[in-house]
């Protein structure tokens, strides 16, 4: 009875087994039988995939990110496409929720064969997706800021690491306003990581962290934080509060009777969409860095702002970090897979091949909305000029500080005894080479 | 003495902040809760679409506030009456059918509540919208060391207001003497000549009414998006089950839940206040199932 329960049990077991694996192997068997080993194919449109939620609770930042995409490669398009073959986006709605990431990510993998796949928002859906991505050794380009301490070869990203983010922000808060402190952030981690990052860089401007509080996400109860922060007096706040919370959080500020002048928010997220949907007199005075704002003024940016807004996908009506940092990664895909055609020709490429020609890849002034920025060689972050704006009475943003140059991406910078992300895996101190982690 | 060593540093000011703070989140989770109240209360319908009245009430103010250039003290009570009258077609093309299966009416709503979220999605698409208010609602008062937002305020008046409204109606009305007899027995109501459908009928649309109240309030506190109504409904539901469905029950328990969360967050933080406020309720719930103030009624 037992015996044969347990040899039961082994049989489905490996039958379940089985049934996950096969389709794994039986895309790959033929793969290798057809020897259909280009994911492109001359004259043939290159097709990506859109992975970004079109429903649910981060369709706000992430409608924008499918928008800016289609953008985007509608002007590669029309400028020849790539190599002469036109770029056809595959949109998948990932409706928010982590396991529909992952499954998505394996349609567009192993049914659409997408090259290369452009998506997720919050660090949550990326680490949901990336054991998938690694294990098809695909190419994720991630559009946003994040917290960095990851290492893997088949990431690239065009946003602001943790040690890029505040490096400026914090010690110009501290020579405008005062060495006082308060952090106040959503209960996840990047808040948590950027402000380990962001007291490095107070220590050595000589700042006070007064106090330090967590708000559950989505929470839009912000009266005893604000009691907690009046009591501690500090010369400014530090805010890595996001979405719906964070335009409470500013309305409920003014609302008790804060002053923009003597205590302003200094955040890493408040851009131009939450000033929006907050009112411009609840944003107006506070700062934001981030690599790009609408407000600044080059011919690049100018025509961008004017080409999107006036195309069928600027409806929002506005742009902002998030949708250039998108924007960017567009274009960084186009140079890393000409590099690669040039390499290897159209039969030699594969995911994993743009990602290894992508390294170095510059988006020259005449095309980067934020200015020049390149792909790092190593950890396949982006050098990029971090800049500071204050937000005016109409909502837009005056640049009040922009880095003279572009500022190294580090995705270990606070665990030097972890190691250092290179292009072949994350180096430990004492040598030893470990080939992703997440 | 010992609190104050206990708890390191106290500063009786602040924590009078505190507990004047204490009494204004109270008043937001009991006028999210008191639309609910009514509907379970009364009817028994365990409405999963309460979150998404308060929600539409928040985008009727929006709307009336941006096409036809309401002012916002206007939009408050307009938005109680587009929402009861949303709820009144809810009730009578589907609820009114379920009575008898209350928990059919959960799955039901349910599935409404995804509806009107979706519904207002493509109306008004998924970017979070704006709500203005007077320059004076955004101020705030100071007197002595005691802090108070003047919206706050509003809000609490305007809950006061409500439950005191409330009150008068289910107590010195003759409606209200209909509604709670129909609460107690609606067999032997109907037999009085009570019309039992109508008062079903007027207090989901009163509720729902009620919740839109709430939306327009919180607009102005929190943002107007689609989604902005799912962390209220569970709110919501919390006060009214802890409070056991009536009306005192439900004053006192979002009175306890407001004070307890705002006292809890200044000696801890916000996150442990939750936590440990959540423990609480399950604790109180497995000893007192019933909640607070129950019903003795016999109900259906």
């Amino acid at each position: 009875m037992r015996a044969s329960r347990r040899s039961f049990l082994k049989t489905s077991a490996l039958g379940a087994g089985a049934a996950i694996a096969a389709p794994y192997m039986f895309v790959r068997t033929i793969d290798q039988a057809w020897g259909a080993t280009s994911w492109i194919k001359k004259g043939e449109p290159i097709k990506i995939g859109l992975l970004f939620s079109l429903s649910g609770g981060l369709a706000v930042p992430e409608e924008d990110s499918t928008l800016v995409m289609q953008y985007a490669i509608d002007e590669i398009n029309k400028a020849g496409g790539i190599a002469g073959m036109p770029v056809e986006p595959v949109i998948v709605d990932a409706k928010s929720d982590f396991n529909v990431y992952s499954e998505k990510t394996k349609e567009l993998i192993l049914r659409n064969k997408v090259v290369a796949i452009f998506g997720c928002y919050t660090s949550a859906s990326r680490k949901a997706i990336l054991p998938t991505v690694m294990a098809q050794d695909h190419l994720l380009y991630y559009p946003t800021c994040y917290e960095g301490a990851e290492c893997t070869q088949n990431t690239i990203c065009t946003g602001p690491l943790a040690n890029q983010h505040s490096k400026d922000l914090i010690p110009f808060m501290v020579e405008q306003f005062g060495k006082k402190v308060f952090f106040v952030g959503s209960n996840y981690v990047w808040p948590k990581e950027s402000n380990k990052n962001a007291k490095i860089w107070l220590e050595k401007a000589g700042g006070e962290l007064l106090g330090e509080e967590y708000i559950p996400l989505g929470s839009s109860e912000f009266g005893p934080v604000l009691n907690k922060i009046r009591d501690a007096k500090p010369n400014f706040i530090f805010s890595t509060v996001v979405g719906a919370s964070d335009i409470a959080f500013h309305k409920q500020f003014k609302q008790e009777g804060f002053k923009v002048d003597t205590m302003p928010i200094a955040s890493l997220t408040t851009g131009e969409i939450e000033t929006r949907a907050m009112g411009n007199e609840f944003g107006a005075g506070h700062f934001l860095s981030a690599p790009y704002f609408q407000a600044l003024d080059n011919p690049t940016n100018h025509k961008f702002v004017e080409g999107f807004l006036k195309s069928k996908y600027g409806k929002n009506g506005t742009t902002h970090y998030n949708m250039e940092e998108t924007y960017l990664s567009a274009y960084v895909f186009k140079y890393g897979l000409e590099n690669t055609i040039k390499a290897v020709g159209i039969e030699g490429v594969t995911p994993r091949a743009i990602r290894d020609h992508s390294a170095g890849v510059r988006v020259e002034d005449a095309v980067s909305p934020e200015g020049l920025i390149w792909i790092d060689d190593q950890n396949f972050n982006t050098w990029l000029k971090p800049k500071i704006g204050q937000c005016q009475a109409d909502g837009s943003f005056k640049i009040v500080k922009a880095a003279a140059e572009q500022v190294a991406p580090d995705p270990y910078s606070i665990y030097p005894d972890i190691g250092k992300c290179t292009a072949d895996g994350l180096k430990a101190p004492d040598g030893k080479m470990r080939k992703s982690v997440i | 003495m010992a609190a104050g060593s206990f708890f390191g540093s106290f500063d009786p000011s602040a924590f009078i902040n505190a507990l004047i703070l204490g009494i204004s989140i109270a008043s937001i989770w009991l006028i999210a809760a008191l639309g609910l109240t009514i509907i379970y209360g009364t009817a028994g319908v365990i409405n999963m679409a309460h979150g998404e009245f308060i929600m539409l009430g928040a985008y009727s103010s929006y709307m009336l506030q941006n096409y036809f250039g309401l002012p916002f003290l206007l939009c408050v009570p307009a938005a109680f009456v587009i929402v009861a009258a949303v709820g009144l077609v809810l009730e009578r093309g589907l609820i009114r059918y379920l009575y008898k299966r209350p928990l059919d009416t959960l799955l039901a709503t349910f599935g409404v509540s995804l509806v009107l979220m979706q519904g207002v999605r493509l109306i008004f698409g998924s970017d979070p919208k704006y709500l203005a208010v007077p320059s004076i609602f955004t101020s705030n008062f100071q007197l002595g060391f005691v802090n108070i937002s003047a919206f706050r305020v509003i809000v609490l008046a305007i809950t006061i207001a409500a439950v005191v409204a409330l009150w008068a109606l289910f107590y010195r009305t003759r409606f209200g003497v209909q509604v709670r007899a129909v609460m107690q027995d609606k067999e032997m109501a109907a037999s009085f000549g009570i019309n039992s459908d109508r008062v079903y009928m007027l207090t989901f649309a009163l509720g729902a009414g009620l919740a839109g109240l709430a939306g327009s309030l919180f607009g102005v506190l929190n943002i107007v998006l689609p989604t902005m109504g799912m962390g209220y409904v569970v709110q919501a539901f919390l006060v009214v089950v802890v409070g056991g469905g009536t009306l005192i029950g439900s004053v006192v328990a979002g009175g306890a839940t407001g004070e307890l969360q705002s006292i809890f967050a200044y000696f801890t933080n916000d996150t442990f206040a939750r936590f440990v406020l959540y423990v609480l309720i399950v604790v109180f719930l497995r000893v007192r199932p019933q909640g607070l103030f129950a019903p003795s009624a016999t109900r259906r």
